[in-house]
């Protein structure tokens, strides 16, 4: 007995037929996502990471395939998952709590409602203080946990996540992952994961789809086993080490394969 | 002994770089300061600038006197001040300044107000923007003050015609500002309304319209200014009232006092309503950014 998968992409494909050169962004790719797992995806750039988010939040018809939510047809739907994309882009006229509250409003949850429920995961996960302020007035990690809250407080199963710390500084970044896998655990979501760093995928994730680039396409899917909760310690366990190392090789292997390719070409 | 050796092979080193390369460079200047103004207190500033103006005016006077310069064309600042008085306490000053007043505001504001709703519709469709922005494009680069005899034959010869001008000058300007807004507006940020499943009223409403608000008050001032030449112009065109007509009237009547009193209250009457807008620019600012 197999539980349905919370999100599948079925045979889901993206061509760009630019002035009369087709340019294959996505090969058509099968994946399945379980419920509650955390889920990454790495590869070099250009191999449709963001493609496939913009096609799973229904802003980009694929060229072919389906999305499917819960076993239902969400293909070009809107609204059917919640996605933070890579800057912040918290509105500058709203205060951080206002900017928190955005997806509850759109959702048609009057401010007021929004704001009381909002407030307490304000304070409770590391913003207190600044729900008055300004996104102005806050460090790259502070508008980055302001726009996760945003995206989580829609209440959506399924979470899509285009490298949000990746414009972060190494010891922030490290903070905020563990503040991610906190979140992972008390709020109970599926999460997509995109991200260029090995390490921060292995660390935070369930599963590792590991991806090429010309034609974008899936080429291996890992199973991370290690425990949670997980603490940073882990990343120099043997294990760990073992699956980061696998992982880098792949991706070295297909760079290596991919400029051999374009040399003989 | 190790240092010793070490000096030695480091100074004939650096004297066959200074053989090649210190003769090569631009002689070193001497020892030089970075040049700092001491700045002058508030007050001496004042005290300057008074007394430039009242040197300004006393030689006007002066010179208009031993006729340096034709008081008939130029008039003395003392024939002004003697003008000005009869004007505000027997001529029709009041009157003159409301009715400009009234048609600058009036244009200033339905132009900014029409102007800046019709630059954010064209957010609604790219295809009707697309229509509309070589229209624009014309309306923008026509000189709407030589259409004012037109407008004063079409509206006549009271406010509305005023109006009229006044709001043609700052519509089109409004108007171009707020599309540069709504072009300026992230295709990101739209994703991520869309992606929350947003309608397009909604992002219209959250986004579109406060994300243009900056741009719009950036214009007012200049829209103060505009309406202020349009209110003018068309007093000059043909109008019973306004600061614009009394100068043409006294103009032509050969009362250069009465020009002079007139322009000096058209200035006082453009600097108020400046800082006034500048003042409302804070405010609006500050409502918009906390």
């Amino acid at each position: 007995m197999i539980a349905l998968p919370k999100l599948a992409l079925d045979g889901v494909s993206m061509v760009f037929d630019a002035n009369g050169s087709r340019f294959t962004a996505l090969s058509p790719i099968s994946v399945e996502v379980q419920a509650n797992k955390f889920v990454s995806l790495i590869g070099p750039s250009g191999c449709g990471k963001s493609t496939i988010f913009n096609i799973v939040a229904g802003l980009q018809p694929p060229t072919a395939g389906r999305v499917l939510i819960d076993g239902a047809d969400a293909t070009g739907l809107i609204g059917q998952v919640g996605y933070m994309l890579q800057k912040d882009l918290l509105l500058p006229w709203r205060t951080v709590l206002d900017n928190v509250c955005l997806g509850m409003e759109i959702r048609g949850l009057p401010l007021k409602e929004a704001r009381q429920r909002a407030l307490p995961l304000l304070r409770r996960y590391g913003l207190s203080g600044f729900e008055t302020l300004y996104p102005s007035s806050l460090s790259g990690g502070m508008r980055q946990r302001a726009a996760l809250l945003r995206t989580l407080l829609v209440d959506m199963d399924i979470v899509l996540l285009d490298e949000p710390f990746g414009a972060l500084d190494a010891q922030t970044k490290a903070q905020m992952q563990e503040w991610l896998l906190h979140l992972f655990n008390d709020f109970g979501r599926t999460v997509i994961f995109v991200t260029h760093d090995v390490e921060e995928a292995v660390f935070l994730s369930d599963e590792i789809h590991v991806m090429a680039s010309r034609p974008g396409r899936v080429i291996e899917t890992l199973p991370i086993d290690l425990p949670r909760p997980r603490d940073r310690a882990i990343i120099s366990s043997p294990r760990f080490v073992a699956i980061k190392k696998y992982c880098l090789d792949l991706l070295r292997l297909e760079a290596t394969e991919n400029a051999s390719a374009s040399i003989a070409a | 002994m190790t240092s010793k050796s070490t000096t030695f092979a480091a100074a004939p080193i650096a004297g066959v770089w200074g053989l090649f390369f210190r003769s090569a460079r631009a002689p070193r200047p001497g020892k030089r300061r970075l040049p700092v103004e001491t700045e002058w207190s508030t007050a001496l500033v004042v005290c300057i600038q008074t007394g430039l103006l009242a040197g300004l005016v006393a030689a006007w006077e002066i010179c208009a006197r031993v006729c340096v310069i034709d008081p008939f064309f130029w008039s003395l600042p003392s024939a002004i001040w003697a003008t000005g008085v009869v004007y505000f306490t027997e001529g029709n000053a009041v009157v003159d300044i409301s009715y400009t007043f009234r048609s600058t505001l009036l244009g200033f504001f339905i132009g900014t107000v029409s102007g800046g709703l019709l630059g954010l519709s064209f957010w609604w469709s790219r295809n009707y923007a697309r229509v509309m922005q070589p229209l624009i494009i014309c309306l923008e680069s026509m000189p709407k003050l030589a259409l004012a005899p037109l407008i004063i034959l079409v509206f006549g010869l009271g406010l509305p015609s005023k109006v009229v001008i006044a709001t043609a000058l700052t519509l089109v300007v409004s108007t171009l500002t707020a599309y540069a807004g709504v072009r300026a507006i992230d295709r990101d940020q739209e994703k991520l309304f869309y992606s929350l499943g947003a309608s397009r009223w909604q992002v219209f409403t959250k986004l579109v319209a406060p994300a243009c608000v900056p741009w719009l008050i950036s214009i007012l001032r200049v829209n103060i200014g505009l309406a202020l030449t349009g209110a003018i112009v068309g007093e000059f065109v043909a109008s019973q009232f306004g600061l614009g007509r009394t100068i043409l009237y006294a103009g032509q009547t050969y009362e250069i006092a009465l020009v002079w009193v007139a322009v000096f209250v058209l200035s006082a009457l453009s600097m108020i309503m400046y800082a006034a807008v500048s003042w409302l620019e804070g405010l609006l600012r500050r409502g918009a950014y906390g």
